[in-house]
């Protein structure tokens, strides 16, 4: 293709990608460095139905001259990222002096929040990523070898976690796991124990929140595996097979090489998915046990009073951990895409 | 042939509609935002009656509302004219000053409203209430009769009732609670706190002082009550909660006023239940005068940035939603209303207790919010067993200073 030709047939998708990815990025970059202004409290006098009380309210006069001096808010530069609801770089050192070991400031570090978010994301991301590629690889393996009549209403069953609206599936299974549910009771007789409950201890919920990733996200690997297998040459296989190589090797030699390239491509993208976890924690009320990055920006901004500051940062830095995550990735496609 | 009939008839309704809409008003839009509970539907629902001759009313009632109504008042024209809110959600309409004063509105359109519907704030009407509601205790009068106890008044007699039931194998968790981590177990602390004679601050300031003995017996007592309750309390909203209750499985919870219709109708649960479902006031603890709950009214407001015509619009029909017309065999025991010509029913006496109890409405303060947040965030740790009160509390000091640090309530 020309230059020109090049030019003007990406334009209109490089313009949609600065004005709704590019633009947000640096508005929200610009956020996360200003707080709101110092507010200006004054007493009032409050009355309702229960009588009357003394109580403070923000002089809206002098917030308003405020604003209009700087609309942005105050710059704080990095306080943001660097308070207790993010980083806590202070909270981190002092956490580091009074431990009495790793252990002890292991606990301490995890308390903070954003740490123990960042601990259960990773968990999740490492864990589900390779766990749902795997299962969808075998899905396809094992469709694959099905007769074409079956095929169809087979690929429907395995799509359909992919298809019910992530938030119902979660809540159907929410509910199935209840201590009163089907699950629930079914783990309860199996351990024996009536007091089991997978929503009142936080490996269980990690666990469930686990399986669920894994379970949703599946049918993903499965589409596109499965497309891949249609593409492995068959006179490959054919010859493999007239030299004596099994099932397995033909598998491990011919066809997982094959699909290498697409393996990346979805460790790729899984891996960005799983760093964003969100709907289950909500659709699983799980937000006692495990939290995400996500999790955050959403309270930050659900919450009577909007954290803005509080919200940008955090997502500044998710973008950042899924940079880092992603690097090692990019970094080797990059490699193997100069070696050509 | 029938479906011109039907046709028909839907004109001839229609028209009647006509003929009685407006409700004196000259024109404008209305758009109202607010929760969704059915006292609310109801007043909403009359006040779409005035729809039709250059009026228009729309409405957008969810359990989201806090979420939208900031930014659905901010633009002008607003998305939303009118929003509905609590004593704890208007603050944040004022801290944002996206609601007007309501002064000349109440002078020029609202003669019918009575002095103690009107929310003023420095002087200023702010909004209009149109009902109240506390959470109070409800309980199953069966199962306590058959455990031999007496309708307990405080949370001790709460715990000591439930062991009984429990040691009788009458009930393996008969206490309940809205204990869902986040806004509802917030409140559930706030409750506790204030049963112990706690106060949130330091005297005339935003400095957050919860980390003293109040605080820690307001999380012991809550630990020791969730004790007694479903292990997945911690999921449990006031919306989960009802339905354990409904199903039976519980004996004693501290419940919402404005929520105890729907546990004493025959809609799903069993005759056993409903029938033996009773109110009463609310529960004390550690001996303290003040009753561990806090007093709510709901009510309307007015967007800033409407136009003259659109506010004058939104708020006669709203006084029209909440006019003593609105009060029929249905409506009236949806809550307890502020408006004239409503006879309290034995639902409500759990609201009205509360009141007579000397209960305290829950704080209007500007930061008050950020440590509701706070509180929901970090309590789960504690009641899991992760770490003593002491530092949980500490958890959520800090998480409420950073907070109130961003937003300039605190330097």
């Amino acid at each position: 293709m020309k230059h020109k030709t090049f030019f003007w047939f990406v334009l209109p998708s490089s313009l949609a990608m600065l004005l709704f990815i590019a633009m947000p990025i640096v508005s929200v970059v610009i956020q996360s460095l200003y707080a709101a202004h110092e507010q200006v409290i004054v007493e009032v006098e409050n009355c309702g139905p229960f009588g009357c009380t003394t109580s403070t309210s923000i002089d809206q006069e002098a917030t308003e001259a405020l604003r209009k001096a700087e609309p942005l808010g105050r710059f704080v530069g990095s306080e943001i990222y660097l308070n207790r609801g993010h980083l806590a770089t202070a909270d981190v050192a002092e956490a580091w002096r009074q431990s009495t070991g790793l252990a002890d400031f292991m606990d301490r570090l995890l308390n903070l929040p954003f740490y123990g978010a960042l601990a259960f994301t990773l968990t999740y991301t490492a864990v589900v990523t390779p766990f749902a590629l795997l299962l969808g690889f075998v899905i396809a393996l094992a469709v694959n070898t099905l007769p074409r009549l079956l095929r169809g209403p087979m690929i429907f069953f395995s799509l359909l976690p992919m298809i019910v609206t992530p938030l119902i599936g979660a809540l159907i299974l929410f509910w199935m796991i209840d201590a009163r549910g089907i699950l629930g009771s079914f783990l309860q007789y199996l351990a024996g124990d009536p007091d089991l409950s997978l929503k009142a201890s936080t490996p269980l919920t990690w666990i469930m929140l686990i399986v669920y990733g894994i379970w949703s996200s599946a049918p993903f690997a499965f589409v596109v595996y499965y497309a891949g297998l249609q593409t492995v040459p068959q006179d490959t296989l054919e010859s493999a097979m007239i030299d004596g190589a099994s099932r397995f090797e033909r598998i491990r030699y011919v066809v997982i090489p094959h699909l290498v390239p697409l393996t990346t491509f979805m460790v790729l993208i899984k891996i960005m998915d799983n760093f964003r976890i969100f709907e289950p924690i909500v659709s699983f009320n799980a937000e006692a046990h495990a939290q995400s990055l996500s999790f955050f920006i959403y309270s930050d901004l659900g919450g009577e009073t909007r954290l803005l500051s509080s919200a940008a940062a955090t997502s500044v830095l998710t973008i950042i951990g899924v940079s880092i995550l992603l690097s090692p990735v990019v970094v080797r496609t990059w490699r193997d895409f100069g070696r050509k | 042939m029938l479906k011109k009939i039907l046709m028909a008839s839907a004109f001839v309704l229609g028209s009647a509609a006509v003929a009685q809409a407006g409700c004196g008003i000259a024109g404008g839009n209305v758009s109202i935002v607010g929760n969704e509970f059915p006292a609310i539907h109801s007043v909403v629902a009359a006040a779409s009656e005035c729809a039709g001759d250059g009026v228009t009313v729309k409405s957008n009632l969810t359990a989201d509302h806090r979420k939208i109504n900031v930014a659905g008042m901010s633009s002008t024209p607003p998305e939303y004219t009118s929003a509905i809110i609590a004593n704890s959600s208007i603050v944040e309409l004022i801290n944002e000053d996206v609601i007007r004063p309501l002064d000349d509105l109440v002078a020029q359109y609202g003669q019918e409203l009575s002095s103690n519907q009107l929310i003023t704030v420095n002087g200023k009407i702010m909004a209009v209430a149109f009902m109240a509601n506390a959470q109070h205790l409800v309980y199953r009068q069966d199962v306590l009769e058959e455990a031999g106890v007496d309708v307990p008044t405080s949370y001790e007699e709460v715990l000591a009732a439930a062991e009984i039931i429990r040691d009788k194998g009458i009930m393996q968790f008969p206490v309940g609670g809205a204990y869902a981590a986040g806004w509802n177990l917030a409140q559930e602390f706030v409750n506790m706190y204030i049963g112990f004679g706690g106060e949130f601050y330091k005297p005339g300031t935003a400095q957050v002082s919860i980390n003293n003995e109040q605080g820690v017996a307001a999380l012991e007592m809550m630990k020791a009550l969730s004790e007694y309750m479903n292990p997945d309390f911690l999921t449990h909203d006031s919306n989960a909660t009802s339905a354990e209750w409904e199903a039976g499985n519980v004996a004693m919870m501290n419940m919402w006023g404005s929520r105890i219709g729907v546990l004493q109708d025959a809609e799903g649960s069993s005759e056993d239940v409903y029938s033996n479902t009773l109110v009463s006031g609310p529960l004390t603890v550690g001996g303290g005068e003040r009753p561990a709950t806090t007093l709510w009214w709901d009510g309307f407001t007015i967007a800033k940035n409407a136009s003259d015509e659109d506010a004058a619009a939104t708020f006669q029909a709203l006084v029209h939603g909440i006019s003593p017309e609105m009060l029929n065999e249905t409506t009236m025991p949806q809550a307890v209303w502020l408006i004239e010509g409503y006879e309290p029913a034995p639902v409500n006496e759990g609201v009205f207790a509360s009141v007579a109890a000397g209960a305290v409405p829950y704080p209007m303060l500007p930061y008050q919010a950020l440590l509701h947040a706070a509180l929901g965030d970090n309590i789960a740790d504690f009641l899991q067993g992760n770490e003593d009160a002491v530092k949980t509390l500490s958890d959520i000091e800090a998480a409420y200073s950073a907070a109130a640090r961003e937003k300039g309530f605190l330097n």
